[in-house]
């Protein structure tokens, strides 16, 4: 594995490939190793092995039911939540194994936080939205310190501008794109490490499409983020390494830039290539 | 009886009239139904509608009018001096006593030969109106049949008749749910009209005082009755409170549970446990209030020096809350699980715990569905009755001390009304009365509980 | 860099660490405390799911145990001269209408006397002799000799019906150590009862009349069957009133009517009649159908009227939503053949919602059978022995039986009670778990 260390910051480019010397200094935020996945008798994900570097996008592509958005959710353990839905295998977060029966979920959570595919602004003020996060993890103390972060969270998701004279109206009166950028900034809020997005952009249309995968790359200087998305396009406008999933099996992983030119695996030529999915 | 059996005779006939219709229908046609305009079985149903409809509505017509001109023949041919000068309600007694001679009852005045006479002319004249009725139905759909007949042919497009004919009557149906809403207005708002004849609208409203009990005779002592209703709405009120602090949290916290905490195991015998609850017909709970609960509060009260009344109102509102626990359990249930899943992951995605998740997103999300449950659960309590009666006390006390016994709108509405009664007396009348700000009330919370449960469904549909 | 308690969100430098070691995935004492917050919420929801639970276990209990003792009866086997002089005092030729008039219940008072001689003497001791057993005891003896005259001048052992106060106290309810005065038996009785006792003739035998006979006001006579057929008779009126209409509209609104202000209406006033209080229903059918059309008081033919208009909105709703469980393209595959809507109703959609109707529609009457507050309007709750024979004859419905009895003072009637409600019950669990095996067989995922 590579040695934690500071990446360089000079990253500006929206998916500029990283460099060779960033690429020595790459640190595994996020690993699984032999990672499988059952709904009930269903095998969903196959012996998945798979590293997330910090500060880099990492893209999950796939045809529909391939399993990605199945894998997304393992990384924050939102499996959780289904009855039928058994993990085995290894995902550690910095060398923790995050299965590990004494982690807590909810700790796990707040440090890797979720935007899902439908914005989901919950039915309170934008104000109360972005406070709910700090509010239950005990992060801000006092009236101001919450104001100055969800003030913080909306300049960041960039939406301060557009919503900061209606604080306290509903979340859920924003406009499609609004709400996404509203339910990044309460992800932010709580102030994670990796972000997760299961395909962020599919419910939107593509000004406000653009607008967030501006946004996604700006945030990658401080985050480290997966996103699964259905669009090529938008795996090889937004990340650095991309992952391609087929029936359950991770098939093929690395540079954006390679998977997209030269993909060694011929499923992946073939979903590329428009063949299917 | 013997009207259900010429119900079934008529649609024997009917049935008979199916066969000769569809025989005729094939016959017209020249043996084969493959000329015919439609198939065989609809010319036997057209066939059928022109004997059946027409009969049977003759019949329900002759029914409703028949009786009232028997009557008005045999009183009329009573001596005019025992006619003359009666009021209505004497006029129903009378009569009252001529059908129980008739039909072989014990009567007061049995032995007046007048009575005797009239009597047997009532079941006479009864007698041939049923004949005559029998005769009639019979022989309108005996025509109807001929009229059918005759217009079979294979042109005729017996399945558009027949298809209108049921669509009208489909349509009549529908509209059954309605006539019951207009009567029950018109006949309360009629009685309650004939009641504020007697008592003034105020006295009804703000009055503080309620005893309905007229005295038999005028120069006793408080004859005129108090019609006063305040305190049966604060009894009422008080009881519905109670039961609503029984039912509300209890209700409530189970839903939650059920829905965001039971496995299915747990659920798929909880279940049924509230329905249960649910399904048990509530003069068992007004049983099981006088008999159980009141005594047990009284001995509880007892014991710690509290003199509680062993018709409390706190034992019937206790009661009705356990009543009321599964109604308002399975109407949040529904409600929470309409919150869309995707607002729990939003919750859990920024490390929420559940309850966490559930107190400040999905209760809050499912507010309006949770208050227009508790709206319907109050409905429902403001008009349960049997437990009331059974368990609450009759006399109408103007307190909110839960341990003192309260009387309740529907405890008075039986009270009133069952038993031996005179219509058209203000005591009966106020029964009415009563009823119809009962429904009034009723009918106000449902229209907001729906709409707003409504609204809340469309919201996340 | 900060750590995960104390950062400020948006200060630049992110959640990123440059040393695992500085943010361990330990829990902080602040989780602790929304755990323990998170587990007192979900006890708090358990335990109001439990206490739903014990309570049902609490009201059934309480009925069980009060009424199960109502299935058996207590009986004395009495020696009874069939005396020809009390029985046929003119002597000659058996004549069945004297049989009929003559005084049985002297037979069991002279049998008594004979029993315990010392009573005889004091009038009120008599009394309470003659109240051992039940006082409509001469029936059991008169159908005994009107069936067999023969018997007249032979001497039988026959078992007679304790009175209620002495079943009672056979059954266990009346304590004797209590001092004489608390409770409904004296001493006296209780030597009596002993005595027979002692002598094996008292002995129980299951409550054949408590299911064969109706009301009575002697709670040791009163039995169910009356206010079971009226019940029966009822709910048939409701029956084929409801099912018809109901389902009738239910189609017409879901299949044929057209979007506009009228079936909005009609919606609207469907959904709020299934929430008007049923005494109101009482109320309509009052002031009706009894004193507006004029048909008889306490009859379950206005009875079942009352409760048919009562769930006509449960049925329509139920029929209702199993009309649109059926997905609309058997509707279309029909109509493409070129039938007609009404055709495609009745061939197609009716017969596969036809479960989830019938469902509805039972547990709409089983709410019927239920139902006392609007029957109690109607004057279904008249005293009434006979067994009702006809949809116009005077009846009573078991909930009213149950109401009538509850309001009894009679310590005897508490048992009738409570068993009265356990058939009630017994048969609400059978139609109920008619529905669900309907559900259960029917059910169609689509």
């Amino acid at each position: 594995m590579t040695e934690p260390s500071t990446p360089t910051r000079d990253v500006t480019v929206a998916a500029k490939p990283p460099g060779p010397e960033q690429l020595a200094n790459r640190y595994t935020k996020v690993q699984s190793r032999d990672v499988n996945v059952y709904y009930g008798e269903k095998h969903a994900l196959k012996h998945v092995d798979l590293d997330v570097y910090e500060n880099e996008v990492t893209a999950l592509i796939g045809p529909s039911g391939c399993g990605k958005s199945t894998f997304l959710r393992c990384l924050n353990r939102m499996n959780d939540v289904i009855d039928i839905c058994r993990v085995t295998g290894r995902i550690s977060l910095d060398d923790h194994d995050i299965y590990d029966p004494s982690l807590d979920v909810v700790q796990l959570r707040a440090r890797v936080g979720m935007v899902f595919q439908k914005p989901n602004p919950f039915p309170k003020s934008i104000y109360d939205n972005i406070a709910y996060g700090p509010r239950i993890h005990g992060i801000a103390h006092g009236k101001a310190e919450l104001d100055e972060i969800v003030q913080k969270s909306l300049e960041r998701a960039g939406l301060w501008k557009e919503v900061s004279d209606r604080l306290d109206q509903p979340g859920t009166g924003l406009s499609g794109g609004q709400q996404q950028r509203l339910c990044i900034a309460r992800a932010i809020a709580v102030n994670p490490e990796v972000i997760l997005m299961d395909e962020p952009c599919s419910a939107l249309d593509p000004i406000a499409t653009a607008r967030i995968e501006e946004l996604i790359d700006e945030l990658r200087e401080n985050f480290t983020i997966v996103i699964v998305t259905h669009s090529m396009q938008q795996a090889a406008r937004v990340s650095q390494r991309t992952a391609f999933f087929h029936l359950g099996d991770l098939v093929e992983v690395g540079e954006t830039e390679a998977i997209f030119t030269n993909p060694e695996d011929s499923r992946t030529q073939g979903y590329i290539t428009g063949r299917f999915g | 009886m013997q009207t259900f059996i010429v119900v079934l005779a008529l649609l024997g006939f009917a049935a008979v009239g199916y066969t000769m219709g569809r025989a005729r229908s094939i016959m017209t046609a020249g043996g084969t139904p493959k000329g015919l305009h439609s198939l065989p079985s609809y010319y036997g149903a057209y066939t059928a509608m022109w004997i059946g409809l027409p009969s049977l509505l003759l019949l329900a017509a002759w029914l409703i009018v028949q009786p009232q001109i028997v009557d008005g023949l045999v009183m009329g041919g009573l001596p005019s001096a025992m006619t003359e000068g009666l009021s209505s309600s004497e006029y129903g007694l009378l009569l009252n006593d001529i059908r129980n001679v008739a039909t072989g009852n014990i009567s007061s005045r049995g032995d007046d030969p007048a009575i005797t006479a009239a009597a047997a002319r009532l079941s006479g004249l009864h007698d041939t109106g049923f004949i005559l009725m029998i005769v009639a139905a019979f022989g309108i759909g005996a025509g109807g049949l001929a009229v059918a007949r005759s217009r079979i042919s294979p042109t005729l497009r017996a399945r558009n008749t027949v298809e209108k004919v049921i669509n009208v009557i489909l349509i009549v149906s529908s509209l059954i749910a309605i006539l019951t809403t207009v009567g029950i207005v018109l006949s309360l708002l009629f009685e309650s009209f004939l009641f504020f004849t007697h008592v003034p609208f105020y006295e009804f409203v703000f009055g503080l005082n309620w005893s309905p009990q007229t005295a038999l005779r005028a120069d006793q002592v408080g004859s005129s009755g108090a019609f006063g209703a305040i305190p049966l709405f604060v009894g009422t009120l008080l009881i519905t409170f109670i039961a609503m602090m029984v039912a509300a949290p209890i209700g409530l916290l189970s839903a939650i549970y059920m829905a965001e905490y039971a496995d299915p195991r747990f659920r798929a015998f909880a279940k049924p446990m509230l329905e249960v609850l649910a399904g048990i017909p509530t003069v068992v709970y007004g049983f099981f209030a006088a008999l159980t609960v009141a005594p047990a509060f009284r001995n509880a009260g007892e014991s710690i020096g509290l003199d509680v009344s062993s018709e409390s109102a706190l034992a019937a509102g206790v009661v009705m809350g356990i009543m009321i626990i599964p109604f308002v359990s399975s109407l949040s249930d529904d409600v929470i699980n309409a919150v869309p899943q995707s607002l729990r992951d939003g919750s859990y995605g920024l490390g929420a715990t559940k309850s966490e998740t559930i107190r400040s997103v999905v209760v809050p999300a499912a507010l309006p569905g949770i208050v227009g449950a508790l709206l319907l659960a109050i409905s429902r309590a403001i008009g349960e009755t049997m437990i009331v009666v059974m368990a609450a006390g009759l006399a109408a006390n103007l307190t909110v001390n839960p341990l003192e016994a309260v009387t309740t709108v529907t405890v008075q509405i039986v009270t009133l009304l069952v038993g031996d009664q005179e219509f058209d007396s203000a005591k009966t009348l106020s029964a009415f009365a009563l009823g119809l700000v009962l429904f009034f009330i009723t009918l106000a919370l449902n229209v907001i509980a729906l709409s707003v449960v409504r609204k809340y469904r469309e919201k996340y549909d | 860099m900060t750590d995960a308690t104390s950062f400020p969100p948006g200060t630049g430098s992110g959640g990123r660490p440059t040393d695992p070691a500085r943010r361990p995935l330990v829990v902080s004492p602040h989780l602790a405390r929304r755990y323990a917050r998170e587990r007192r919420f979900r006890l708090l929801g358990l335990a109001s799911v439990a206490t739903a639970g014990l309570i049902l276990l609490i009201l059934l209990g309480s009925i069980v145990s009060k009424g199960y003792s109502a299935f058996w009866q207590y009986n004395v086997d009495l020696t009874i001269e069939f005396s020809a002089e009390e029985l046929n005092p003119d002597g000659g030729p058996v004549d069945m209408e004297t049989l009929r008039r003559a005084n049985y219940l002297a037979l069991v008072r002279d049998s008594l006397k004979r029993e315990f001689p010392d009573a005889a003497g004091d009038r009120s001791e008599r009394r309470k002799l003659y109240g051992l057993v039940s006082p409509n005891a001469d029936i059991v003896l008169r159908s005994m000799v009107l069936e067999d005259p023969g018997l007249i001048g032979t001497t039988q052992t026959v078992t007679i019906k304790l009175s209620d106060d002495m079943d009672t106290f056979a059954k266990g309810y009346i304590d004797r150590n209590l001092p004489e005065g608390d409770r409904r038996v004296t001493d006296l009785e209780i030597g009596w009862f002993d005595h027979l006792n002692s002598e094996g003739r008292i002995h129980a035998a299951f409550n054949v009349d408590f299911f064969t006979q109706g009301d009575s006001r002697e709670p040791e006579e009163a039995g169910i069957y009356g206010a079971l057929i009226g019940s029966i008779l009822t709910l048939m009126v409701t029956l084929l009133v409801s099912f018809p209409i109901g389902v009738m509209a239910a189609v017409y609104l879901e299949e044929f009517a057209p979007k506009n202000r009228l079936t909005d209406l009609i919606e609207v006033n469907i959904n709020n009649l299934a929430a008007v209080p049923s005494i109101v229903f009482g109320l309509l059918g009052l002031a009706v159908f009894l004193n507006f059309f004029g048909l008889p008081r306490s009859a379950p033919l206005v009875g079942g009227l009352v409760l048919a208009l009562m769930t006509l909105p449960t049925i329509i709703i139920a029929s209702r939503s199993a009309l649109k469980a059926v997905p609309p393209s058997i509707r279309e595959a029909a109509l493409g053949l070129g039938a007609s809507p009404l055709q495609v109703v009745t061939h197609h959609v009716l017969p596969l919602a036809m479960p989830g109707i019938l469902t509805g529609t039972i547990i709409g009457m089983a709410q019927a059978l239920g139902e006392t507050a609007p029957l109690l309007m109607i004057g279904m709750v008249a005293f009434i022995v006979d067994i009702p024979q006809s949809f116009t004859d005077p009846a009573t419905v078991l909930p009213v039986q149950v109401y009538i009895w509850a309001d009894s003072p009679e310590r005897a009637f508490v048992e009738k009670t409570s068993a009265a409600i356990m058939v009630l019950l017994g048969f609400l669990v059978l139609m109920n778990a008619i529905a669900v095996l309907l559900r259960k067989r029917f059910e169609r995922r689509w």
